[in-house]
């Protein structure tokens, strides 16, 4: 029951993160929420029993695209300007 | 008008189609006809501790080729986009890391590699593989970048790493082929105790091999997307 309740509440901080992700003014913002929606989904992994989604989640969808979207925001804004 | 009309009859649909789903879900008691099979015959067939690792490296040992040969293909193409000239890598002045992150850097990236490899040569074993233990030891990579913006990586080394790991991964699964088990096929190493580090024959070779190269190509991304971060 007790993980029941906790996947419920960080469903419901994904899909805020989500909505962030979206509507965010700010392009760094999003980028950061992306990430809080990948790290949220890996812990959702690990609540439904696949620790090897779980791990592979948290260290490229949270960790490696977040700074690769980084990488290429600083790229853009530099040519941009 | 017609663009938000169409994304709520896209999101009606959405959701009846999810509703439905959820309304005609019954939970089952015993697994179905495949996951069974690999359920029961894991153990003596492949002498696999880790399900997951069993199917993904031996029963569907095709797809997880192509899925390696996707990555390197990916990485070969950033590769050839963000070629960059060496001088300008000279010039670059970037600012420089905090004191924390360059002292943590210096503890944690020999921990992380460690732990990177613990988790590809243990995936017969535990949860994790070679495509986990190779982002692993990419964020550690990552973290060194974060630190020292001018650090220089080896492709030479990357690059040998990456081929070799690659070839010998084809070269296995031939192997399989040739002895006439057939590709991929883990048995014709000796299966050993279950549960063991080295068990479930050519699992942990191919598992080891296959993190090495994941590792160096999702390494070598990072150090190319730092390289073009200071040219104009």
């Amino acid at each position: 029951m007790a993980s029941i309740i906790l996947a419920i509440i960080l469903g419901l901080v994904m899909i805020s993160m989500a909505i962030t992700a979206l509507t965010a003014f700010r392009v760094r913002a999003a980028v950061l929420a992306s990430g809080i929606v990948s790290l949220i989904a890996s812990i959702l992994y690990l609540l439904l029993a696949a620790p090897d989604v779980a791990m592979t989640e948290a260290a490229i969808g949270s960790g490696l695209t977040t700074i690769i979207f980084f990488y290429v925001l600083n790229k853009i804004r530099r040519t941009d300007v | 008008m017609y663009k938000n009309l169409f994304i709520i009859i896209l999101l009606t649909g959405f959701g009846a189609l999810l509703g439905s789903f959820l309304l005609t879900h019954h939970e089952s008691l015993s697994l179905p006809d495949l996951p069974a099979y690999y359920a029961d015959k894991t153990a003596t067939e492949v002498g696999a501790a880790n399900v997951v690792t069993a199917v993904i490296v031996t029963y569907r040992g095709f797809d997880t080729l192509g899925e390696v040969t996707i990555l390197f293909v990916s990485a070969a193409l950033i590769a050839m986009f963000l070629k960059h000239s060496k001088a300008d890598l000279r010039d670059r002045n970037p600012r420089p890391s905090s004191v924390i992150l360059s002292t943590a850097q210096k503890l944690l990236f020999p921990l992380i590699v460690l732990f990177g490899v613990y988790v590809f040569a243990n995936g017969h074993l535990t949860p994790g593989g070679g495509f986990q233990g190779g982002a692993i030891i990419a964020t550690g990579f990552l973290l060194l970048l974060m630190a020292n913006p001018q650090a220089e990586f080896r492709h030479g080394l990357l690059n040998s790493v990456e081929s070799i790991s690659g070839i010998t991964y084809v070269v296995i699964g031939i192997l399989g082929a040739v002895i006439g088990l057939g590709f991929l096929d883990n048995r014709f190493m000796p299966l050993g105790e279950l549960g063991s580090l080295f068990s479930a024959g050519a699992i942990p070779v191919i598992y080891s091999f296959i993190g090495l190269k994941v590792g160096a190509e999702l390494s070598n991304i990072l150090h190319h997307l730092n390289e073009v971060q200071n040219e104009e």
